[in-house]
């Protein structure tokens, strides 16, 4: 197996730096420049990289455990010609990155696409496992025209795989020729190699039917503030081949146009991001070509929105977990969608730069930070600001549970330690912030990892969340 | 001589070349009856131009209503209506939809026009400019009866299928002959694919030539089928005038039942339908 050099992000962060202090130097252009046009190369991989230089592999970032090492060249396989790429998925346990990624990157000025409307690849897997990612337009500079075919089906024979261009119109300068990103989700964690040959973009001309979705295709309620950002998601395109099989795609913001019924209450950006701007009511929908996008967001802004007041403890004597005044520490998630009995979904936005914590159908819902735990030694208590939008309901009360995992470190196991108290409503308002601190008073606190916050079976089922930490007094 | 750089000519180009093409054709077709046979012989006496400009004619269409007996005999799920928003003539093309949505028992909704005594022709060049439609369970289709039907009844009256196409297969139509000892799922067929476009993206010009010696299947120019008196497993029953019909089936027997994945409403769009006489 011949390895094939790549070049991390942080690597290319380097490059994207030098080149802009380079593009700084450069004079204005002249009255008689012309509009560049950039090669239309439709070969991206044949029996060596086409139009690409030998660094055209960058790895998805080694720190969130891609491991770099399984990623090259095999001239004992080949679909056609005599070489392919041979990637090796690395076992779940691997120290060195439990998954491989990455992307081909024009590191030129990038290809016009605009001609072709599908990416075509030739995969081969030793076994059966499923990939998680095929795609293209991703180029690590923004990625505005990315596009992704999900969990795929490997063969032990060669097969061709078709990802459509969503709309080759916008592909005029494209860096981004493929992406991939494979790991043992489908195999029980045991590492696997597969093959892949001859990635080119084409015109098919047999790909027809466009079936966009934003919000996967639902129409979507949700209340909200002045100045709330709020992106778009779930944006996708179903297609239909040649052989009448449909394929569908997650794709880009950038490739569909998006519509707010109500500027003067939201309106959306080219990235789908959607910013509130007035109170009142508005629905965003998308199109293309004038294609109406299934799905919609229907928004109700209720004005002007009251952050918390802002923390005014030393970042020294902080451990945050969510704060846009400190630097949280290393986070798993603050919405494990545990099942199967949790209902909390997030609908988080961001006033002016703050990030607020946003959970709707409210039941329980934990917030994990286990790599690493988190030495809370020093700390003596525990801070968090919530918001009960409308009117405080009966009885509402949120119990919240702080975990420490014990020696092993882990969440469970029989040695984890909790502290658990209930904040109840005489200490909640509706429509406003409340305040909570509470001492600590864990037995062990070196390995603290986890937060969980339940209703207690009250009917409070709607909270906004912000400025979580220990502090030390 | 292939007519496959004619695709993305307007019509009026396409007779005139097509006109030309004939004077290469007496030369060719003699000794070559293979795919790049000159097709259309027969453009001098055109005898139904029909351009959808307007209402549609009703002293030439008529509409077949209902589910006819066991689903037109295929087990199809339409009802055929002939309400407009089923069959309409929009922005000059006869437009056919099918509808998903409860009527009269039915599932969906549809439309079969028809020229049954009205405009029935014997021999000849017919052929129409159509977007089909796409996805599992749709069956579009271009065709013909013998005007005997009522009193011999089919398949002793023939069928000409001009095209039809599955809904599951959008780049493959057929062309078929269906009669006495062939018919139903045993007809004298044969399909055509495109290799770089699909039928429900763009326009394409679906044909036959017919006289007393064989059927001609076209499309956009290109001969793909050539059915002879003697490639008919049973009697020849083409000697006789044939009316046209045009329908958007959903489901029955050729293509199956449409899946969550087809799409609602969907359309078959008829830019024209063209008669020639066989001279």
């Amino acid at each position: 197996m011949k390895k094939i050099n790549f070049k991390t992000q942080v690597a290319f962060a380097f490059v994207g730096f030098l080149a802009l202090a380079l593009v700084s130097c450069e004079r204005g252009f002249s009255d008689e420049i012309t509009l560049a046009t950039y090669p239309e190369t439709p070969e991206v991989f044949t029996d060596f990289p086409v139009g690409l230089t030998d660094a055209f592999f960058v790895s998805f970032d080694p720190a969130g455990g891609a491991n770099v090492n399984g990623f090259g060249t095999d001239e004992n396989e080949a679909y056609k010609g005599n070489s392919s790429i041979r990637i090796d998925v690395p076992d779940s346990g691997d120290p060195e990155g439990n998954y491989i990624g990455g992307i081909f990157l024009d590191r030129g000025n990038g290809r016009d696409l605009t001609n072709y409307d599908a990416l075509t690849f030739w995969a081969k897997g030793a076994i059966t496992a499923e990939v998680g990612l095929f795609g293209f337009g991703t180029d690590f500079q923004g990625d505005k025209y990315a596009v992704g075919l999900n969990n795929i089906a490997l063969s032990t024979d060669w097969k061709q795989y078709t990802i459509p261009i969503p709309d080759p119109t916008k592909l005029v300068q494209e860096k981004g020729m493929f992406i991939f990103a494979a790991g043992t989700a489908s195999t029980n964690g045991l590492g696997y190699t597969f093959w892949i040959d001859e990635i080119k973009f084409e015109k098919l001309g047999t790909i027809g039917q466009v079936r966009n979705s934003i919000f996967s295709g639902e129409d979507v309620s949700m209340s909200s503030f002045n100045d709330a950002i709020i992106q778009i998601t779930g944006i996708s395109q179903t297609r239909n081949l040649g052989d009448g099989t449909d394929v569908t795609v997650d794709i880009a913001a950038g490739y569909l146009d998006y519509e707010s019924s109500d500027l003067t209450v939201a309106k959306v950006n080219e990235l789908g991001q959607i910013t509130i701007v007035g109170a009142g009511n508005a629905v965003i929908t998308a199109s293309a070509y004038g294609i109406e996008t299934a799905g919609s967001l229907t928004l109700t802004s209720l004005g002007d929105f009251t952050l918390p007041t802002a923390p005014t403890h030393a970042a020294a004597d902080v451990i945050s977990i969510f704060s846009d005044v400190y630097t949280n520490v290393n986070i798993d998630f603050y919405n494990g969608y545990w099942e199967p009995w949790q209902t909390t979904t997030s609908n988080d936005f961001d006033i002016n730069g703050d990030n607020i914590l946003s959970y709707d159908s409210f039941n329980f819902v934990g917030h994990q930070f286990s790599d690493p735990t988190v030495d809370a030694s020093d700390m003596t208590h525990f801070h968090m600001d919530v918001y009960i939008p409308g009117t405080l309901a009966a009885g509402a009360k949120l119990k919240v549970t702080i975990k420490d995992f014990g020696a092993n470190n882990e969440d469970g196991g029989g040695d984890d330690t909790t502290q658990t108290f209930t904040i109840s409503g005489a200490d909640l308002s509706g429509d406003a912030w409340s305040s909570i601190d509470v001492a600590l008073s864990l037995s062990s606190k070196t390995r603290v990892g986890q937060f969980v916050f339940e209703n207690d079976g009250s009917d409070l089922t709607k909270l906004y969340m912000d400025n979580v930490y220990f502090y030390k007094q | 001589m292939n007519f496959k750089n004619l695709r993305e000519s307007s019509p009026i180009q396409q007779l005139s070349l097509l006109g030309l093409a004939v004077v290469f054709g007496v030369f060719t077709t003699s000794c070559n009856p293979d795919e790049t046979q000159v097709v259309a012989n027969f453009t001098s006496t055109i005898t139904l131009q029909e351009e959808f400009d307007v209402d549609l004619n009703d002293s030439i269409w008529g509409y077949e209503e209902g589910t006819g007996t066991d689903g037109w005999g295929n087990n199809e799920l339409q009802h055929y209506t002939k309400r407009a928003d089923n069959v309409v003539i929009e922005d000059g093309m006869l437009k056919i939809t099918a509808i998903k949505e409860s009527y009269e028992g039915a599932e969906y909704t549809s439309a079969r026009v028809l020229t049954k005594g009205k405009f029935e022709q014997q021999y000849g060049r017919v052929e129409a400019r159509i977007k089909l439609p796409s996805g599992k369970g749709l069956w579009p289709a271009f065709w013909m009866l013998g005007s005997n039907y009522d009193v011999v009844g089919w398949p002793q009256c023939g069928e000409i299928d001009i095209m039809e196409n599955k809904g599951s297969e959008p780049t493959i139509v057929a062309g078929s002959l269906h009669g006495p000892g062939y018919s139903g799922g045993n007809p004298v067929t044969k399909q055509f694919q495109l290799t770089d476009n699909r039928f429900d993206s763009d326009f394409h010009i679906f044909g036959i030539e017919w006289t007393k010696d064989y059927v001609n299947h076209y499309v956009d120019g290109v001969l793909y089928n050539h059915i002879t008196r003697d490639d008919v497993p049973g009697e020849w029953v083409f000697d006789q005038p044939f009316y046209i019909i045009l329908n958007l089936a959903v489901g029955g027997n050729f293509d199956g039942a449409p899946t969550d994945a087809t799409v609602f409403p969907n359309h078959m769009l008829v830019d024209y339908i063209r008669v020639y006489a066989a001279k």
